[in-house]
This record gives structure tokens, sequence and C-alpha cells, in this order.
């Protein structure tokens, strides 16, 4: 790409404290600096992260300039320095990033996996509520990270393994979550509470993997071929000289990549759903009539049924809209990039604002109210807006499993709904995210009461 | 068809709706099998533009193929 040297860089937001510019700001209110950089400075403005520049873009053009640069010129891998201490440094991948993606893809997410992957999470939610009363309450974070982590264990590791796993898993992985404070951008090893509680699960995890190790033959060896999960797989590759390839730190390193993109997300989402359908009773029953529609024809929850849910899919979109779990996605530029008239120079992070896109009142009129018909014919908004409708991002890095999230979270609605009623337990405007890390989550306490629903 | 390459990412939905009309690789790369389906083809290219998750899909209206009736309520 050829740039033009004579563009100007983009302008400075207001805020910038020494000695780490608007780390502090982005720790304590990110939705708020990057809201204040569009006010300032438009589609393209500029950050201070430590020693670096981010340049952050809002707005269809500046996201689709960002959203479509190749690899080389706007890369991921350098983006994310708060991940290294959760994959683990030591594991060796055979493959590159966007090999693993592919990897990833082509072994569980591709189209021809989802109508059993719709059967196995109906079940898995099924067995969540298997020990419910006829009503209690429960902690929405907790019930979905719980939930969420025996789904994309199921769905992406095997079922062998997910039925090797309990609650100590969930919680442990929550630790791993919360240790995404944006302070890993100074030191991924600061001597910060949430860092330390990091590295104690994440050996954790390693030890809960060890004893499922230790608990199969050597080769790994399913007995029936038919019940072969990827740990199976991974215990039978053999380096050179016949010892195992890959420790179980290695794997373990591997299965907390492979669900870490869907799980704080695809839980996250599924809490805002319900409490956005507690709060409007009038959405509720129409996503209700509409599962009891498909009930009444004898529909199980089944992958076409999943697909032709036009009332739950609008309202999870404005959940997604609203309530985005990732806010900000970020590159780092490997060469020159221009966009909307200003250089950014090489080294340069390159952040576009998920949250503030979401809420352009051009695209989206009334931004911040919860409108889910604006989804529906004519308007589909999310359509008319590839650019800005962005809770997946978009481009050649959208969410690649963003087809997987969108059944699972129609498949959870569509298990729950029919056969509870659930309630806020506290007041409606108490639900609200925390931004403290990059890993958005649920403030808690967050809970709901449930009731058995009349037949 | 039109087929945005920066989009597709090779979910293999069009393939499901359409076999005969779209084929995608093991790796992931989409090939179009028959640039001009016809009659007995066009609903599963339609429910291929209308589920392809990544919006890569585009019937071009270019005389004979503007005819095909668009189905939108979804």
């Amino acid at each position: 790409m050829s740039v033009d040297t004579a563009l100007s860089e983009p302008p400075l937001v207001s805020g910038a404290v020494p000695p780490h510019g608007h780390l502090e700001e982005l720790r304590r209110d990110p939705i708020e600096l990057m809201a204040r950089v569009r006010r300032e400075c438009g589609d393209v403005g500029r950050f201070r992260l430590a020693q670096r520049e981010v340049v952050l873009l809002t707005g269809a053009e500046a996201n689709e300039a960002f959203f479509r640069a190749p690899e080389d010129v706007l890369d991921q891998a350098e983006a994310y320095p708060f991940m290294t201490p959760i994959f683990g440094t030591g594991v060796v991948f055979d493959a590159p990033p966007e090999r693993r993606r592919e990897m990833l893809h082509n072994q569980a997410l591709r189209d021809k996996f989802m109508r059993g992957h719709a059967a196995t999470i109906a079940g898995e939610v099924q067995s969540m509520v298997g020990g419910w009363g006829d009503e209690g309450a429960i902690d929405l974070l907790d019930f979905f990270a719980e939930l969420t982590i025996y789904t994309s264990s199921a769905c992406l590791i095997g079922r062998r393994f997910r039925s090797e796993l309990d609650r100590r898993f969930a919680e442990l992985y929550h630790d791993l979550e919360r240790g995404t404070d944006a302070l890993a951008y100074v030191d991924p090893y600061a001597e910060i509470d949430s860092f330390a509680r990091r590295d104690a699960a994440r050996r954790g995890l390693v030890e809960l993997v060890q004893a499922i190790v230790d608990g199969r033959a050597p080769s790994g060896g399913a007995d029936d071929a038919q019940e072969r999960d990827l740990l199976d797989v991974l215990m039978s590759v053999r380096a050179e000289d016949g010892a195992p390839r890959f420790t179980t730190d290695e794997i373990t390193g591997m299965f907390i990549s492979m669900m870490f993109a869907g799980h704080h997300t695809t839980s996250g989402t599924a809490a805002w759903t319900l409490i956005e359908l507690l709060r409007r009773p009038a959405h509720l029953d129409a996503v209700r009539a509409e599962l009891d529609g498909l009930h009444a024809q004898g529909e199980e929850v089944s992958y076409q049924a999943l697909r032709e849910m036009p009332v739950l899919e609008s309202v999870v979109k404005e959940a997604l809209r609203l309530h985005p779990p990732l806010i900000l996605v970020l590159r780092v530029a490997k060469e020159p990039f221009e966009v909307k008239g200003y250089r950014i120079a090489p080294g340069t992070m390159v952040g576009a604002s998920l949250s503030v896109s979401n809420r352009i009142a051009e695209d989206f009129p009334d931004p911040d109210a919860f409108v889910p018909e604006r989804y529906l014919e004519p308007r589909a908004e999310d359509r008319a807006n590839p650019w800005t409708w962005v809770p997946f991002g978009a481009g050649r890095h959208r969410c690649v499993g963003a087809p997987f999230a969108m059944m699972q979270l129609k498949a959870i609605f569509s298990v729950l709904l029919p056969a509870w009623d659930f309630e806020l337990a506290q007041p409606p405007d108490t639900y609200r995210n925390d931004h403290s890390k990059m890993v958005v989550q649920l403030v808690q306490p967050c809970r709901a009461r449930y009731r058995r629903r009349l037949p | 068809m039109v087929v945005d390459r920066d989009l597709c990412q090779g979910h293999g939905v069009c393939e499901s709706e359409a076999p005969a009309v779209f084929s995608v690789s093991k790796q992931g790369v989409l090939t179009i099998l028959d640039e001009s389906p016809g009659d007995a083809r066009w609903a599963g290219v339609e429910h291929a533009v209308r589920f392809c998750p990544t919006g890569a899909l585009r019937i071009e209206d270019n005389g004979s193929a503007a005819a095909a009736p668009t189905d939108e309520d979804g």
C-alpha cells in the first residue's frame, strides 16, 4: 500500500496523564474513553496506552478499512499481550494463530457439525436445570459461565472430556478471564491480585487435566473409536523419539485457547438476553409465543427450527449490540496504513471500538434503546450496516464462531423459556458490566429467580 | 452470483443448501460449480444467500437472474 507521507497523524484525545497516558482511564471506564475519542476526534482518533499509541477507529468507512486489512498490514498476534500468560508462555503450537483458527473452524465449527452441536447444547442445558427444584434463584454469571464451559468443551474437545469436568473447571476458568487487566500492556506479570489468581488458576487447570490424563490409557485410547475425543488424539501424538509430543501443560494451553473466544462472550450474551427480556414483558411474551408455536408443531430443538426464530434472534442481536462482549478489538500496524486521510505509522496499535460503533445514531436510530424490531424487514439494520453493526467484528476476521454462538444462544432459550418462568431478583438497573478487565463480565451479584412453569 | 472473498469464511452453509451449485473445500475455499443455476436449483441458492453466516453471497441483477423471486422475511 502506498501512503502519502504528507498526511497528518490522527488527533490525540484529551485526558492523557503521566506516566501511562490513558491506561488508567482504560482500566476504569473504557467506554467513556472510546466515546470521547469519537466526540472529540471523529472517526479516527488516538489515545496513549503506556508506551504505545493507539489509533481508535469508529464508523463505517474507517471500520471497513480496518476489517478488510490483511494480516501482513494489521497484525493480531502482538496486540493482546494479556493473553500470553493465560494460554501459556511455554506452549509450542505447531501452527500460527491463523492456521489454528482455520483448524478449529474445519474440525468443529463448519455448518455440517451444527446439527450435532444443537442437540449437545440442549442436553447440557437440561442437565444443568435437572437439579433445580420447583423454584429457586441463580446467579446469572455463575450459571451461564458454568453452562458454557460444558457446551464449549463438549462441542470443541469432545463429550468424553466434557463428562470428566465439573464446576471446579468453570471456577478456575473464570479466574483466568479475570486476569485480563489492561495493566498487562505495561507488565503482564505485575504484582497485582488478579494476575496472581490468574496464574494459580492456570496451574489448577493443568492439575485437573492431568488427573483426566492419568485416568486414561497411555495412548489416550477410548475403547470405542466413536468416543475418541481431542484429548485422546493429542495424548497419542508422539515425538520422533517415541515420547509423548505434548505435555499436559501444553494440552491445557491448547484447550484454554480453543475455548476462550467462545466462553465469556456466549455466557455474557446469554445473561444479557435474559436480563433484557425480564425487563420487558412484552418482548418476553413475543419470544415465548414464537417458541410455543414451534413446540406446537412438534419441533424439537432441531437445527432447522433454530434457524427460523426471527423474534428470539432479533432479541439476541439487540442484546449483542447494546452489550457487546468485546468492546475493543486491536491490531498492530506492520506497514504504513492510511485511513480517512490520516497516516498510521508501523508499530502503532490500531483499534476498532465495537461498543461505540454499535451505537452510532445515524445507523441505529434511538441508539441507546432496546429495539429488537430494528432487525426486522425492511429496516434490517444489521445487514444494512455491515461495518458498524459489529458485535462479532466484520470482514475476514469476523468471529468464526458467530454462527455457532447464535445457534447456541437460541438453543439455550429454546430449552429454558418454555419450561421455566424467570424474574429479576434485584432492581433492574443494578445489572451492569464490569469493564475493569479486557474480558467484560457482569458485576456480581446478578441474581434471577426461577419457577417451574405449569404445563 | 457474486462472492465477496474478504467476507467468505468457508462455513459451508451454501454447500449444504445447494450442493450442485456450491462446493467448499476442506481448507474452506468456496468454488461455484454452476454460475447460472436453473429453476430447479433456485430455492437452494436463495437459502444459501439468506443463511450465509457472513453475508458473502449476493445475487446480481442482470436480466434473467433478476426475475428470481426474493424471500426476505428472515
